[in-house]
């Protein structure tokens, strides 16, 4: 490779680069502030800022990083294109909130002195998740998902505090030593079947005749075993509730958020180039090569993981927990989205998740901040909230209408967009599922409102008055959630711009 | 008609009331009081304001220029790419002889609702804000022309209404609050289903010649915008029409609530307070009534007109079944939530008529029985306030021990029969008119008529039972009105009795629309026909 692509390449990954300088200087600052380690989360959101900076850069250009060619075609180990983008700027907004989080929770505060640790970790996910979102190389798709996985497994048991820090941790990382074992499987048999490890060339192959269809469908399912762990799509869900419960709630918002975000990104970026054959200019259809049947496959996963999210969430007494399944039922309306395999299903993604980062990460706040003060994320402990704590009790009540999908918030906006698109492409069965689905959800969220305002407050009620720093926090979570509820036009048309994924 | 944007104020004005609330200090628990009055009674104000500006012989219904007070900004505006056509969206509002009766109605039970909570000593502060949103939810349901714009403003009251049963009720309050949310959230997804697939189905020429894709409810009734391809066009020989009519229908029978939908109006009834349940009978149920009119009629005249015997059916079950339950109950709010089903089943008899006379007499009698109910609730409010019971057979002699108030029952209970001179006479027998002169339903109309005869059963079998005879001992401290109380009292009795002299007064208002309706609705389904037929 010549010395002006390795300059052009390296222009492109500016916000790895970023990322990664953020990161030793994390680790050298956590060495040389050896007594006062106040410094680390400023110089945290300033990378994490600067990074946004370099990837709002990245709208102006697409292309490829580190290109490669042959006869047929022009193609990379990263692509760098406006759907990346958008994912990224996900990922680096709730990053900068979840460093606030951090700042504001008493969890992480009492290991302060770890806290030089506790950031590199994370830049460590950021890191992982921004090379997975742009990866389009089987190989570097695995580092990428190992490197993000290998940091979360540390700070889903960080803390120390509690015995269920170390049980989340654990399960997490048996978990995801199977699930990325399998997956590396199928990229084996992939990589045998097809002779190659990038997208895009296994994309030519795979249009072409003599594939073995049994052998690329048992690589294909061992290949969404990993990444359906990432986005816990049922039946590989079964991590999250345990970790999501164990994980300190800072690091729980961030994997229901950002992690999740980089696992669909994944997703759609695979199947986007892999798969598919032509996309129609003028009805925003695309065509999925014929070998194997991903849109059977996605339309049972996604069902599942929504029905299985939404029926678990009713019986959970613990909020943390039930936020889990309620996000494991998120993943399957999002999956939806995509089994329409349609550039406005792909909007309906991208609209969604921007909303569901404000209003998950909402909701993760308000109990956190509760959670500071009571040291408990039980649904009892929660009674009579509305009336010793309004504000907050409010703001969680907005939140958790916003996910339920109810007008005027946010979380309808992204509902109705997925049903816009299902009803589009004809799927009117799946939508009538996925709309029953939001009226079993409406129970369990109502649940924790009825806690809040319904039940009668205990004797020893905990009065929360948060401090000047919390209010604007959750204020900024809030306003979105509402605004984009009433106007939503800047969204939308971001996401329009935002479907553009390198290849065919 | 761009001039001073009135409807939006008395849309919008509760939630200004609701922040003014939201910012007074603590503990002012009047002045919280006094801000909803001033709201309410500003709301009452406009709607007059509008009464004696509103044009008698303007249509509306299916045309813009004949709808009055219109305002219609561009509020959503998303520019198309090839595979995307542009998305747009009204913040369109207007009101015609079908909204007005309406608009009058919410203005009205809400100011008397508002007075109703003056003894709410329970968080007053959160009831007086829940209670203003819901009014905006309301008043915005009545004056949208958008379908979006309506679907916001109708999801816009579950979470008040949840919280007013929910915080503010009965005994079993958690659970009448659940049932009454789950319930209409499971209507609204069928609203939202249809919405989607009209907004697929059809499409908009805007101003400058672009065809786009709309929600606007007027562009909808017009079955020359629908594409051939669209899953609910009229031209698709594969269409989803009647499918999609009756998931609407379910969607707004669930308001209503027509039988077999009803389930969960009793128990929001019993545990609700007394103001909630003025509102919940006065104005929430009419939402379903005129979302049917409004939105489903002019939208799919051929199905209406294919389907106008079922929907008499129900009418016939919901009056009949309505009744015979009211009969059966000890609980007095309970009886007057069942005899609030029995007298929604004359709007949908009325409704079912497709006749200008039927359509006339449904909305009147959505109007009559808001008022009407309104009051057998504060009646029932009245005396659980004072006793703490509401077993009918643990009164009797009332009458004696609270002449005035026994009055007033006494108007409001014959005009619940339908009492000629009273209310709800008229709107009944105009129904009855309206069905009987469409021989397909005229049996569904004799058979109603039973419902009658049972109502006049249960209400003086109740006067007898609460009222009169003699005076249960126990209760011969209870105290006649006070003064708010007959604040309360006079305006709905001076409207019900005066509706019953003089109904011209509401029926000239609508008249002209629902006539246009019907034609609108025969043309169409005769056009619709000869288009499938095709």
């Amino acid at each position: 490779m010549d010395l002006t692509n390795l300059y052009t390449s390296l222009s492109y990954i500016l916000p790895e680069i970023a990322v990664s300088a953020a990161l030793i200087l994390i680790v050298a600052l956590d060495l040389i502030f050896n007594k006062d380690k106040r410094i680390i989360p400023y110089v945290a959101l300033f990378g994490i800022l600067l990074t946004i900076y370099f990837v709002i850069d990245q709208f102006r250009i697409s292309g490829f990083a580190f290109p490669a060619s042959d006869a047929n075609n022009f193609y990379g180990m990263i692509a760098v294109d406006h759907f990346g983008a958008f994912f990224k700027i996900i990922i680096l907004i709730s990053s900068f909130f979840i460093v606030f989080f951090s700042l504001a929770s008493e969890e992480i505060q009492k290991i302060q002195e770890k806290s030089g640790e506790y950031y590199a970790l994370m830049f460590g996910m950021i890191l992982g998740m921004l090379v997975m979102i742009s990866a389009s190389d089987l190989v570097l798709i695995y580092l990428s998902l190992e490197l993000l996985s290998l940091s979360s497994y540390v700070l889903a048991g960080f803390t120390k505090l509690r015995d269920r820090n170390s049980e989340a941790s654990l399960k997490y990382l048996i978990y995801g030593a199977v699930s990325s074992g399998l997956m590396l499987y199928g990229i084996s048999i992939l990589y045998g079947l097809t002779g190659s490890t990038n997208l895009y060339v296994i994309n030519s192959v795979l249009q072409g005749p003599n594939i073995n269809v049994f052998t690329l469908a048992f690589s294909l399912v061992l290949i969404f075993v990993g990444i359906g762990y990432k986005i816990s799509a049922a039946p590989f869900h079964f991590w999250t509730p345990d970790v999501y419960e164990g994980a300190p709630i800072a690091i729980t918002a961030f994997l229901s958020v950002a992690s999740k975000a980089a696992g669909f990104a994944l997703l759609i970026r695979f199947i986007r180039t892999t798969f598919v054959t032509l996309v129609d200019d003028t009805s925003g259809y695309w065509h999925l090569v014929n070998s194997f049947d991903w849109k059977t496959i996605l339309v049972i996963i996604s069902i599942l993981t929504m029905t299985l999210g939404n029926f678990s969430a009713l019986w959970q007494n613990n909020i943390k927990r039930m936020l889990a399944f309620s996000s494991i039922a998120h993943a399957g309306y999002m999956l939806l989205g995509l089994v329409v395999f349609s550039n406005q299903g792909l909007i309906a993604i991208l609209v969604y998740f921007f909303f569901y980062m404000f209003m998950n990460l909402g909701a993760f706040l308000v109990v956190m901040l509760i959670a500071n003060k009571s040291g408990s994320e039980n649904v009892e402990d929660y009674n009579g909230l509305g009336y010793t704590s309004p504000f907050l009790a409010a703001s969680l009540t907005i939140f958790l209408v916003a996910l339920t999908g109810l007008p005027p918030t946010a979380g309808f906006i992204g509902k109705l967009y997925i049903f816009i698109a299902l009803v589009d492409a004809q799927m009117i069965a799946v939508a009538v599922i996925a709309l029953l689905n939001t009226v079993v959800s409406l129970y369990y969220y109502v649940r924790i409102i009825k806690h809040m305002y319904l039940s009668k407050a205990e004797a020893n009620q905990i009065t929360i008055v948060p401090d000047k720093f919390t209010f604007a926090l959750v204020l900024a979570l809030l306003i979105p959630v509402l605004v984009f509820g009433l106007y939503f036009t800047p969204i939308i048309d971001l996401a329009k711009n935002c479907i553009t994924i390198l290849g065919l | 008609m761009m001039g001073f944007p009135i409807l939006s104020l008395i849309t919008f004005l509760p939630i200004i009331g609701m922040l003014v609330i939201l910012f007074l200090p603590k503990n002012q628990d009047r002045l919280v009081k006094y801000t909803s009055l001033i709201v309410t009674a500003i709301q009452l104000v406009l709607a007059v304001v509008l009464l004696a500006n509103f044009g008698y012989s303007s249509a509306g219904v299916s045309d813009q220029s004949t709808f009055q007070f219109v305002e219609k900004f561009r509020w959503i505006q998303i520019d198309g790419v090839s595979w995307l056509g542009t998305v747009k969206i009204d913040y369109f509002l207007g009101i015609d002889g079908i909204s007005m009766p309406m608009i009058l109605l919410t203005a009205f039970v809400s100011l008397i609702a508002t007075i109703s909570s003056w003894n709410i000593n329970k968080s007053v502060k959160g009831f007086f804000m829940m209670f203003l949103l819901l009014d905006t939810g309301m008043m915005g349901v009545f004056v949208a022309l958008d379908f979006f714009l309506f679907y916001v403003f109708w999801e816009l009251m579950l979470l008040p209404m949840y919280f007013l049963i929910g915080i503010w009720g009965g005994p079993r309050k958690e659970y009448a609050a659940i049932k009454f949310f789950i319930y209409t959230l499971f209507g609204s997804i069928f609203i939202l289903l249809v919405m989607i697939g009209l907004y697929f189905s059809a499409q908009e020429t805007l101003a400058n010649g672009t065809k786009v894709f709309t929600f606007n409810l007027l562009a909808l009734m017009n079955q020359s915008n629908y594409l051939d391809s669209g899953i609910l066009s009229a031209a698709n020989p594969h269409n989803l029409r009647l499918i999609a009519y009756i998931a609407l229908f379910v969607g707004f029978a669930i308001k209503i609530p027509m039988f077999p939908f009803h389930t969960w109006l009793p128990d929001a009834h019993v545990e609700a307070p007394t103001p909630i349940s003025v509102i919940l009978a006065g104005v929430l149920l009419k939402m379903g009534t005129y979302g049917i009119i409004r939105i489903s009629y002019p939208i799919f005249p051929d199905i209406t007109r294919d389907l106008m015997w079922y929907i008499g059916l129900f009418g016939m079950i919901n009056i009949i079944y309505g009744a015979l339950v009211a009969m059966a109950q000890k609980d007095f709010k309970k009886l007057i939530a069942y005899s609030s089903i029995s007298h929604m089943g004359y709007v949908l008899l009325g409704m079912a008529s497709l006749t200008t006379i039927g359509i006339n007499g449904a909305i009147l009698q959505m109007f009559n029985h808001g008022t009407i109910t309104a009051m057998l609730f504060l009646i029932v409010g009245v005396l659980y306030d004072r006793a703490h019971t509401r077993g009918l057979d643990d009164f009797g002699g009332i009458g004696v021990q609270m002449p005035v108030y026994t009055g007033f029952v006494t108007v409001a209970f014959f005009a619940a029969i339908g009492l000629p001179s009273l209310s709800g006479f008229v709107s009944e027998a105009l129904v009855f008119l309206g069905a009987f002169s469409v021989s397909s339903i005229r049996i569904i109309a004799i058979i109603s008529t039973l419902g009658i005869l049972l109502g006049a059963g249960y209400m003086l079998w109740t006067l007898q039972r609460v009222y009169l005879g003699q005076l249960n001992e126990k209760w011969n401290t209870l105290s006649d009105l006070d003064a708010r109380e007959y604040v309360m009292f006079i305006p709905l009795t001076i409207v019900i009795i005066f509706l019953g002299i003089y109904p011209s007064a509401m029926l000239d208002i609508m008249n002209t629309s629902v006539n246009t309706l019907v034609n609108f609705i025969a043309n169409n389904a005769n056009s619709i026909s000869l288009l499938s037929g095709l």
